[in-house]
Parts: C-alpha cells; structure tokens; sequence
C-alpha cells in the first residue's frame, strides 16, 4: 500500500482567544488522501474546514494529533502545496499579469520568463485582455480566476481549495470546473476541494467526506464511482449521481438541523 | 488620477461622455472662481476693516502692508541678506531634515513592526514620544550643535521622525493576514513578504504621514531658526517681532505657506504614483 499524501491522524484544534476563551474547530478528525485522489469536503458552515486545510498548509498546527504530508510530520510550508483561499487573496497593488507572474518570481524565476508564463496561464483562465487591469477594477469572479492562476502557475503537488468557485456564475463554474478536471489530470495533482454544493462535490470529486457540525469531524464518506473522465454538466443526470446526492443532502441535512 | 477612464471598451466618445466631460470642467471652474473669490472678500474685509477704524494694524498689520512689506524683500532684501538666500537656508534645513527623518521613521517602523516582541515592548514609548511637545528639544539641540544648521536638521528631524515612524509601524501592524498566508504558500520568503507584501500595503499609511510631516519639518526648522540662528525665515520672524513689524510676521507667514503648498502639490504628486492600483473613492452624490 503506497503512503498517502496527505494523512491527518486524531487531530483536534482549538483555538484560544487572548481573553481565554476556547474555541475547538476541529474534534478527532482522520482523513488520508492518495496521490492523485480527488477529495471533496462538504459540511455546515463553522465546521472546521477551513481550519482543515489550514493546518495542511501548516499555517495554523493543531492542537492536538498528527498531520503528515507525503508521509513526514507537517514543518514549516511544502513548496508543493497550492492553497486557493476562500477570501480574496490577490496583490491589490499589482496587476493581474504581475499577480499571476509573482510565484514564479518568489521562486526564483527571472522575471521575464515568469511574465511568460503568466500570460499564458491569464489566458486559460479567460482573462486575456485584462493582463493590466488592476484588482479592483475586476469583478469577484475574476479575482478568483487570477487566483486560480497564481495558484496553478506553481503546479502543485497537493492542491487545496476553500469554496473557490462559489463567487462564479453558473456558466463560468461549469467551464471552470471542467478546466480543473483537465488540469487535475494533467498535473497529476492531489486534491482537497471544500466546498458547500453537494452536487460540485459529486461531480468533481473521487470521495466526498461530510464533516459533522462543529467541532467538526468526518461524521462519512462517500466513493463516487462515476467514470473518468467525467463531462461535469452531463454527469449530474445519471441515476447514481442523484442517488449518491440524496444520501449526502440527508447526512448533511442532519447535521444542520439543531 | 484619471476620472474619465471609460468602462466601454472602444468606441469613440459618445454624447453622454461628451457631456460628463463637460459637466467636470464646469464642476472644477467654479471651484476655482470660489476659491479666488473667497479670498478676495476676506483681504477686502480685512482691508476695510482697518480703514474704518475696526481692527488696530499695529497689532493686525493689514493687507496692503504686507504686500509692500515683501515687496521690499524681494527687491531689496532683508535685513539679514535677499530674501531667497534667507528661504533657502530655512528649506535646506527643512528638506534635510524631512528627508533623514522620514527614511529612519519608515526603516524603524517597518524593522519593528515585523518584529512582534519587539514591536509590543517599544509601541508604548513611541506613544509617549509622541505625546510629548517635542519642540521643546530645540533649546537643546541649540546648546549641542550650536547656532549652525546642525540644530536645526536635529529639530526637524525629530519632528518628523516620530510621526512617520508611528505610521510606518501601524502599517506594518495592518498588513492583510491572508495576503502575507497567500504569498507564504506561492513560495515567498520572509524578506520577500516584507518587501512584496508589507511594505506595499504600509505605503498608503506611511504617504499619508508624509503631507503631515513635511509640515512638521517646516515648522522644526522655522522654531530652532527662532531658538537662535544668523540665518532664515524664522530669523525674520523673530526681528519682525522685535521690532514690533506685525506685516514683517504676516509676510513671512506667507513665504512658509508658498513652500508647503509646493511641497504639498509635490507630495500628492509622488502619492498618485505610488498608489495608483487604488480604487477610486465612492463619491457621495447630492452635494
Ligand atoms: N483564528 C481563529 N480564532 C478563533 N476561532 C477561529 C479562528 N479560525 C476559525 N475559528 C473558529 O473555528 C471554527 C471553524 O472555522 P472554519 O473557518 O474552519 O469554518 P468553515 O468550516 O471553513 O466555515 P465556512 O464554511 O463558513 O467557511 C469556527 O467556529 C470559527 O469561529
Ligand atoms: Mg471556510
């Protein structure tokens, strides 16, 4: 059995505010992630999803248990890891190809080289014509596109997003997720996809995990057996996906009713 | 800044453009034609005032006054040498000491408000720097570095430091969360996040201090020249005052008023720059 990139073992978190109030996150979640296994994580809103990915990236360690990336204990930030945040995360003092271009460049690309890449990546997120633009004169979702970029420019090993498509319209959803999948496939990525829509998470994902609500813990998971590779907005018909979509809506529905 | 950047993409300028364009131009001649205006009727007032007997200009000086009074200057000069030679000595002390207290403020402050041990331990005696009426440094600085330039530069430095110091640290403090995480993960160093992220979003705060610094030098300099000096405006002022020359005070005031609102326009200019990835403010409309 090949080590799991991602392994989170009994790990709790709390948070304790300056006056010594705590707040536990996180209860006892156990997660494992395989190379190239698209995971998906739904669950009610303060469940600790958040904080999950947080303590991947090692920018917020639990309290409590042990978080393993490629089979060694988190230290410090894994040049392999991706992390789309869920708040606006881009450089509001630079333009959308500089944005774009800034990975590369903290990574030691010289710059004309990063541009290059940058214009590219612009592109396939649908931004050509607006390399110029400055963050605020774009909408949410195109924020959230250069985010994409800045991220995917990387090509991460381990990608994390938190709910990034939830500011996109319909359409550009659909075509962002189908763009994902073609990059996952390509990269070779492994990914942990937080997200609220049952129905992105089905579509997308190879397992989904319901979090129960907070402090959250993996309260079951679901193998989606839908065939790769998958055409996202075909994929939503099919028996199986209404079936697996029921049995996910009525766990989560449990766990939000108080 | 550009108001008239259009949204539409091509295109040439259409009728509503046309008339927005036009409507601003009429909006910024009026504003003008107010501000002149307004400054007319207060000398007028001003100078009716001490014609009828309403105001003493022994003590108020009046307007016609003045203007003869730096007429005078301009073209005989002062009592201590031409005008401009004492103006320069009063902008040299102030330009040297603006520019070594503002790069030392804003090194210190970046420098500690990265540090955050460092930066809890010493925020709350730059507070008390702060609230102290540093001024009083002058007499000081006079008794160590003399009569010369050197006391001077020190006051104005000192003036400035601290202000500018407090932005630059506040900024730092203010720095986004998520931004400094995001640039963490796409790979940044420390130094690289102090400089692509930090200091970016500290700049608004530390430009603002600036328009208010520059103030500070001025008066710094102007104050030690005061204190005792053989040289600048502030000399003037102190003669003016000896001698009883209420227009003499008057006239120097407004030397020193010409030099800020340069600097200022300077300032605002450099602002502009810097800062042109900011979004326009909302205008409130109605007014
Ligand atoms: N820095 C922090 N300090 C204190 N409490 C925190 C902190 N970050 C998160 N929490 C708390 O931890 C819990 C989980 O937060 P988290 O952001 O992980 O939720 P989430 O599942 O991502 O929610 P959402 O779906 O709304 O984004 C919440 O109750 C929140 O109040
Ligand atoms: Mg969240």
């Amino acid at each position: 059995m090949p080590t799991p990139v991602i392994e989170l073992i009994n790990v709790s978190c709390k948070f304790v505010s300056p006056e010594g109030k705590i707040t536990q996150a996180l209860r006892e979640m156990s997660l494992c992630v395989n190379e190239g296994d698209f995971c998906a994580i739904v669950g009610p809103t303060g469940c600790g999803k958040s904080t999950t990915l947080g303590m991947i990236t090692s920018l917020s360690p639990p309290s409590t248990g042990l978080v393993k990336v490629f089979g060694k204990p988190v230290a410090g930030i894994d040049p392999n890891i991706g992390f789309v945040f869920q708040t606006d995360a881009v450089f509001p003092w630079k333009n959308v190809i500089d944005n774009v271009a800034i990975g590369p460049i903290y990574r030691g690309k010289n710059a004309a080289e990063a541009k290059k890449m940058a214009a590219d990546w612009v592109r396939r997120v649908g931004l050509a014509g607006f390399e110029h633009h400055y963050p605020h004169q774009l909408s949410g979702g195109m924020r959230k596109r250069v985010a994409l970029a800045q991220t995917f420019i990387n090509e991460p090993k381990i990608l994390l997003m938190d709910e990034p498509f939830a500011a996109l319209d319909v359409q550009t959803r659909a075509l962002m997720q189908g763009e994902l999948l073609s990059l996952w496939s390509e990269l070779k990525a492994s990914v942990i996809f937080v997200t609220h829509d049952i129905e992105e998470a089905i579509a997308l994902a190879d397992r989904v995990v319901v979090l129960s609500k907070g402090p959250g813990t993996v309260k079951s998971s679901y193998d989606i057996p839908l065939a790769r590779p998958r055409d996202v907005s075909e994929a939503r018909y099919s028996e199986q996906f209404i079936h697996l979509s029921k049995q996910i809506w009525h766990d989560l529905k449990n766990e939000v009713q108080i | 800044m550009n108001i008239f950047s259009t949204t539409s993409s091509g295109g040439s300028a259409s009728e509503e453009e046309r008339r927005a364009v036009a409507k601003a131009v009429n909006r910024s001649r009026l504003v003008i034609f107010l501000r002149i205006g307004l400054a007319v009727v207060t000398l007028a007032t001003w100078e009716l005032a001490v014609i009828y007997g309403l105001i003493d200009p022994f003590f108020f000086s009046r307007p016609s006054d003045i203007y003869t009074q730096l007429a005078v200057w301009l073209t005989e000069g002062t009592a201590q040498g031409p005008l401009w030679r004492e103006l320069l000595v009063t902008m040299e002390e102030t330009v040297i000491g603006f520019f070594i207290g503002s790069l030392l403020g804003i090194f210190c402050g970046i420098a500690l408000g990265r540090n955050k041990l460092a930066g809890d331990v010493f925020s709350i005696y730059i507070k008390i720097a702060n609230a102290i009426p540093r001024v009083v440094l002058g007499s000081i600085f006079i008794i160590i570095f003399g009569l010369g330039m050197g006391s001077k530069v020190a006051l104005a430095v000192v003036m400035v430091f601290f202000v500018v110091f407090g932005n630059a640290f506040q900024g730092v403090r203010e720095a986004d969360r998520n931004l400094i995480a995001n640039a963490y993960i796409l790979g940044a160093s420390k130094r690289q996040v102090t400089f692509s992220v930090v200091i970016p979003s500290a700049l608004t705060w530390i430009l603002a201090s600036l328009h208010v610094s520059f103030g500070f030098a001025l008066v710094g300099a102007v104050v030690g020249e005061f204190l005792g000096s053989r040289h600048g405006i502030g000399l003037l002022i102190a003669t003016a005052q000896g001698t009883f020359n209420a227009a003499g005070v008057f006239a120097a005031m407004i030397v020193l008023a010409v030099v800020a609102l340069a600097a200022e326009y300077l300032l605002t200019a450099l602002e502009d720059r810097l800062l042109k990835w900011r979004p326009v403010q909302f205008v409130e409309h109605g007014m």
